[in-house]
């Protein structure tokens, strides 16, 4: 999780990301941001993320994007 | 009669298909003939508070089609618009402000009381419906009205750390739109997705286009370009045949690959521009929708939209650029290199010039930097005659087309916006405690990256600080401290250290 949480802190450095559960929701990613975001999880974690699982619920906390990467590593 | 202003087009309109949809959103649908008698209503309540005509009225709400009447009612009262971002923080809407001084704001309720602080006469948009029209009275301040008057201002970085307002007269979008819609296919059955911001001038495209053609344009929400299913069902469901976004807009789909999900099958003509197209994207889109038409278009804000275009007609290889074609009809794009000479010969880089009617009238109360873009052309010592210097690098390939290069300064495009890295670094060196603040675009992750020197200040609280004065997409994407700057022996940054770092 922390190779995550690098990867989401050089996006927005000034973010919690241990309270946050908002960040697609509450617009702290606009879409240029969630663009960059997945790019940097496909090359990082070798996985693979599809339009489906693009969704609010998978990405508005660094729990939830861990647990979508984690699902995704196992594949 | 030459005098001509876009009034005309939306007259056209209104009374060819007045219950035709002209725009919409997920709220509301306004036809041709509703526009219209909403933009004069609202022209109406303008001219009786105003009282002026060639005089800035500030749109500054969030998009919706309902801006579109607030911009056509300004240009109604004899006055030009300024489309402002709602989004911008305080300091800088200040600075707007500041050099734009309009004589009337147009908002909407939630954005009222800011409003309020910069001009006196504060007009809600939520106000207008079904007021009294004074046709007389609007036909009088629109005979003031010439094609050489302002129509609107746009905002855009500035290297100074104020940002230019670019202003526009009525004949140059005139120009721009009649010769765009006679180059590009577009025509009345046309349904348009709006992606671009309304103070963008990629914006110009969807707006006017579909005025002048009598089609009808959506405006997309703003939050389902992060959910790429929910964009793509947009297209889909809205039977969209045309959209001019962005290239990040597009990469969306293609890193997700989308199109396994839902291919939009009404989907015509993608138009795109504004920074470079990776080609990777490119090939995804095209081999996906073999039917589709893909144009690549370029063009600073200066000469109002886009100056030149290029129809692609097939897949491209990773180290291939994408050209971005030749200039539209009277419009006059050329190179020249650092003694000012013409290049005609293919594979050499010169820097990019415009001339033409599609030139902007210069930047807002701004006269010096005006004369520093706007210049004599240096080819032609007869007769006074204005060129625009993009700064922007291009060299003609074999077939004669422009091939963009790079830029001659420290302007960038990053995520599709366009930025002076000079604004991002004036704005830290007023903070109190920065003593040094540089940054380096990286082209290929996209990432603006600051370095800075500073007691007081660590990289969360800079990154906190820059965000409460730029708009965000100026906002840093890393911060580093340095103990010292790498410095040339001439006292200027090494910037290529920088790189290096």
């Amino acid at each position: 999780m922390e190779e995550l949480r690098e990867i989401l802190e050089g996006i927005h450095p000034e973010v919690d990301y241990d309270s946050e559960t908002g960040l697609i929701d509450r617009r702290i990613f606009d879409s240029f941001d969630v663009i960059t975001l997945v790019g940097e999880l496909m090359d990082h974690f070798d996985v693979e993320i599809t339009a489906e699982q693009m969704v609010p619920d998978h990405f508005n906390s660094m729990q939830a994007i861990w647990s979508l990467l984690e699902e995704l590593m196992e594949e | 009669m030459i005098q001509r202003t876009i009034i005309d087009y939306l007259r056209k309109a209104a009374e060819e298909c007045p219950d035709k949809c002209a725009y919409f959103d997920d709220s509301l649908k306004l036809s041709y003939g509703r526009l219209n008698t909403l933009a004069r209503g609202i022209a109406t309540r303008l001219i009786g508070k105003l009282q002026v005509t060639c005089r800035p009225v500030a749109v500054y709400m969030d998009k919706s089609p309902m801006m579109i009447a607030a911009f056509f009612g300004t240009v109604y009262s004899g006055n030009f618009y300024a489309p402002i971002d709602t989004s911008m923080p305080d300091y800088r809407l200040k600075l707007v402000m500041e050099n734009l001084k309009p004589v009337g704001i147009i908002t909407d309720a939630s954005h009222y009381d800011v409003a309020r602080a910069y001009c006196s006469n504060v007009f809600l948009i939520e106000e207008f419906g079904d007021e009294t029209i004074d046709d007389a009275l609007i036909e009088t301040q629109l005979s003031h009205v010439l094609d050489t008057d302002p129509l609107y201002v746009l905002y855009t970085s500035g290297s100074t750390g104020v940002p230019k307002g670019v202003v526009v007269s009525h004949a140059a979008l005139i120009d721009y739109i009649d010769e765009f819609c006679a180059a590009i296919p577009i025509g009345p059955d046309d349904i348009v997705a709006n992606q671009a911001p309304f103070y963008f001038d990629a914006s110009l495209i969807d707006i006017y286009c579909t005025l002048h053609e009598g089609a009808t344009m959506g405006i997309v929400p703003l939050s389902s370009f992060s959910v790429p299913v929910k964009l793509l069902t947009y297209l889909e469901e809205n039977k969209i045949t045309f959209i001019r976004w962005v290239p990040s807009a597009l990469k969306m789909i293609s890193t997700l690959k989308g199109f396994k999900t839902l291919k939009p099958s009404h989907l015509k003509t993608v138009v795109f521009g504004a920074e470079a197209m990776p080609v990777k994207c490119y090939n995804y889109w095209y081999e996906n929708l073999p039917d589709v038409q893909f144009i690549q278009i370029y063009g600073p804000t200066e000469i109002t939209g886009v100056c030149t275009y290029y129809f692609c007609d097939r897949a491209y290889e990773e180290s291939e650029t994408i050209p971005i074609g030749k200039a539209f009809h009277n419009t006059s794009v050329f190179l020249l290199d650092e003694d000012n000479k013409r290049i005609s010969r293919k594979d050499v880089a010169g820097e990019i010039c415009v001339k033409g009617t599609c030139l902007a009238l210069g930047y807002y109360n701004a006269p010096e930097k005006t004369a520093e873009f706007f210049v004599q052309n240096p080819l032609n010592p007869y007769f006074p005659e204005r060129i625009y210097r993009t700064g922007d690098l291009a060299k003609y390939n074999e077939n004669g087309d422009l091939v963009f290069i790079s830029r001659k300064d420290y302007q960038i495009k990053h995520m599709g916006h366009r930025i002076e890295l000079g604004e991002i670094e004036a704005t830290a060196a007023f903070l109190p405690g920065i003593r040094n603040a540089y940054c380096i675009h990286d082209p290929v992750k996209d990432k603006i990256i600051m370095f800075y020197e500073s007691d007081t200040y660590d990289d969360k609280s800079l990154t906190e600080d820059l965000k409460k004065r730029l708009v965000r997409y100026m906002v840093p994407n890393e911060v580093r401290k340095l103990d010292h700057m790498p410095m040339l022996k001439n006292g200027k940054v090494d910037r290529m250290k920088l790189k290096e770092m």
